[in-house]
């Protein structure tokens, strides 16, 4: 039987597990959203939300708190422009994601039709790979690409650009249970001999630290890891991408590393002399000065991408493969022959060392601040959670100190913009999150500038009543760069004071959610508290010092040692 | 050190994978000298040679993003090994009646070939490799050089095996 376009794909969808479909509909795209409604309805939850980008985050939000990849579909022109944002973030960050774009009729490709946009090329740096799928009968195949480009290897978003008369046209649907891709093939293995001069660089190492990336979670290797530092004792630094691959209460957790890392991570990464790196990519954010950067230490980059290696940093042991197959392979190789005597010596000397730079110098905030401490509140959050909610940020200061103050003992628990830095992702995320896990509790952590840059989704929170809690750190300010103007800048605020901004608690009541306001220290817990209990979305306005700074700071360009504490 | 390298892409020959090579290279501020692509004896692969210029790290970069492209079959960066490289232009030069012998005496030398003979300017075809294109081109420049073209190098790594032949370079 011959079906069309739109039920091809939504039976591949099925085929491919998908439960969820974030998406906006529009002209192009009109008979897929009809086939959804009409033959499929028991088979996705379609989440229409209020703008694409938000589409895309949220797709985006559900991948990286399931490890499944997050789809989109959107309409031609505008619909696929909007997503253009969204892409680049997944991009960024190695997030798989399909996105289905509507296209004007294959007739009128090139004529500037109505909502006509080249989207290949457009998202052509911006994704893994991407497609305009010109013939029904490569529809199905080309999906089957898609999800296994998007998903494989170094995951990503992958875009599949729709003609309208495609989507109308028929033909038999034959989806393959796999498929082979002879340009594509990601090396999954470990070369053996690099691992024995891993292992023995392991063995022998006196100053060890791990650097552990969003390469462990992507791997799904947490477990793996933690085995490692059982039988090492080595120390673990996370990158802002890998919070939770390693438990952030764990004794032998640095905390994240870099501008605004800890100053015991970024301390022992510089003393180091061996730096063993896991699925991360020496981000100008983490090194600071390459040329200084753990420049004592022989470095192990393992990492499934060809080109992380060698790019920012020279490393002296490059491992290219699955995360997982590394550490399996060296927890192999440690256990045939375990450390050498004298250096678990060194690692009692160097966790003392550690621990010296851990009491030197904490991560601090005046606690008697009668006005609400920006930090005070994620700490309390932290405390009123457990620990156990899953939590977005958007980007900024309010990034960083969730970063820093909420510690993540869970994988895929922490949901941030990391690579690309878009204000306006963690409300979507956490949408997308919350409808992946309906129980658990989600908190987008933001600052008042970048809640404004998708706040249009609390329209969608209603819809679909989800518990989505938002905590805005509010001081008038887009306060990270306000910040770098006060240090760098003469404080010169150009551009960056945003008092007159919407009354939140007004503007939550607006869509039909919860707005609550703390103005005073003493606010925030019971505030915190009445959030929790509320089965629906609430907003927490939290009015906080205004002035306050994300510290320690690298600055730019710094090496990482050189750390402005206050 | 930037030192030259030619670098053979075997793609597949489907839309818009130029605009994937030539936008990886742009997007990482890589350097193209000079890029030519047209399809293999496989109808469905194409051959780019690709030169460009850099250091060894940037090198690496370059051949490993090339390989990260889901289109792009194989890399192969011919300077690391012996290879045959080549290059076609065609000069339109000033030639008036009587400076036509010294343009002919020229592309003689170049073993060129005249492709085209107006009143007071000709077409002057050469083949070689970058040095003797530019060599033939300053010596032609005194006469009046009216308009140039250039193919870009294209470039094919040498047999191992089999029995030595190359083309007599000048």
């Amino acid at each position: 039987m011959k079906i069309n376009g739109a039920q091809i794909l939504l039976r591949a969808l099925k085929e491919e597990g998908v439960d969820t479909i974030f998406g906006y509909p529009g002209g192009a795209v009109i008979d897929i959203f009809d086939a959804i409604v009409r033959y499929f309805s028991d088979d996705f939850k379609f989440i229409l939300v209020r703008h694409e980008q938000a589409a895309v985050h949220a797709a985006d939000g559900y991948a990286r708190a399931t490890g499944k990849p997050g789809v989109c579909l959107v309409t031609s022109g505008p619909g696929g422009t909007n997503t253009v944002t969204g892409l680049a973030t997944a991009y960024m960050d190695s997030i798989p994601l399909v996105v289905f774009t509507g296209q004007v009729p294959t007739p009128l490709i090139g004529n500037d039709a109505f909502q006509e946009a080249d989207i290949v090329g457009i998202t052509r740096p911006c994704t893994k790979h991407n497609y305009l799928v010109p013939k029904v009968e490569e529809l199905a195949h080309t999906i089957k690409e898609a999800f296994t480009i998007a998903s494989t290897g170094r995951p990503g978003p992958v875009l599949l650009d729709l003609p309208k008369d495609m989507i109308q046209a028929k033909t038999k649907f034959d989806y393959p249970k796999s498929i082979e891709i002879p340009t594509y093939k990601p090396t999954l293995k470990a070369h053996p001999p690099s691992i024995a001069r891993a292992a023995e660089l392991i063995r022998r190492a006196k100053r060890p630290v791990i650097y552990a990336g969003g390469g462990v979670l992507t791997s799904g290797c947490h477990r793996e890891l933690l085995t490692f530092v059982q039988m090492t004792g080595f120390p673990v630094t996370m990158t802002l991408m890998g919070l939770g691959c390693f438990p952030g209460t764990h004794p032998l957790s640095l905390g994240m590393l870099g501008m605004h890392g800890t100053y015991r991570a970024n301390m022992a990464v510089n003393h180091s002399d061996l730096l063993l790196a896991i699925g991360a990519r020496f981000d100008d954010r983490v090194t600071g000065r390459v040329e200084d950067f753990a420049k004592d230490a022989n470095i192990i980059h393992i990492d499934i991408d060809p080109t992380s290696i060698q790019k920012n940093i020279k490393v002296d042991v490059p491992i290219v493969c699955d995360a997982k197959d590394a550490l399996e392979r060296l927890i192999e190789a440690l256990t045939l022959e375990g450390r050498h005597k004298e250096t678990e010596e060194h690692t009692r000397n160097w966790h003392a060392q550690v621990n010296a730079w851990r009491n030197e110098q904490r991560l601090r905030f005046d606690r008697t601040s009668d006005i609400i401490k920006p930090q005070y509140v994620v700490e309390k959050l932290y405390e009123l959670t457990q620990g156990k909610a899953i939590i977005s940020t958007e980007v900024g200061q309010n990034q960083m100190w969730a970063a820093q103050y909420y510690l993540f003992d869970t994988p895929r628990t922490f949901l941030t913009s990391g690579g690309l830095g878009t204000m306006g992702y963690g409300f979507p995320a956490a949408i997308g999150a919350q409808i992946a896990f309906p129980d658990k509790v989600v908190i987008d952590i933001a600052g008042d500038g970048s809640i404004q840059m998708n706040i249009q989704e609390l329209a969608t929170v209603k819809q679909y009543n989800l518990p989505v809690k938002i905590a805005i750190l509010n001081n008038g300010y887009l306060g990270m760069v306000r910040q770098w103007q006060e240090r760098f800048y003469d404080n010169l605020y150009a551009h960056t004071d945003i008092m007159v901004a919407p009354d939140f608690v007004k503007l939550a009541e607006a869509y039909g959610a919860l707005g609550l306001r703390a103005t005073k220290t003493s606010e925030v817990e019971p505030l915190i508290l009445r959030a929790l209990e509320t089965r629906g979305p609430v907003i927490m306005d939290f009015v906080v010092d205004r002035e306050e700074g994300v510290y320690p700071m690298v600055p730019a360009g710094a090496p990482i040692k050189e750390m402005i504490l206050v | 050190m930037e030192n030259r390298h030619v670098i053979s892409v075997l793609v597949e020959n489907k839309p818009g994978v130029l605009a994937r090579v030539s936008g990886m290279f742009s997007g990482r501020a890589f350097n193209i000298h000079s890029l030519s692509v047209a399809p293999t004896i496989v109808p469905d692969v194409s051959r780019m040679t690709i030169v460009t210029y850099g250091s060894e790290a940037i090198i690496e970069q370059i051949i490993k993003q090339l390989r990260k492209l889901i289109n792009v079959i194989k890399v192969q960066d011919l300077t690391s090994g012996d290879y045959v490289d080549r290059e076609m232009a065609l000069v339109r030069v000033k030639a008036t009646s009587a400076k036509r012998a010294d343009v002919l005496r020229i592309v003689d030398i170049f073993r060129g070939k005249i492709v085209d003979i107006a009143t007071d300017s000709m077409i002057v075809e050469i083949t070689g490799g970058a040095g003797k294109i530019e060599a033939m081109i300053e010596l032609l420049t005194p006469l009046g050089i009216l308009e140039l073209i250039r193919t870009g190098t294209v470039a094919l790594p040498r047999g191992r095996k089999s029995p030595r032949y190359s083309e007599p370079t000048e």
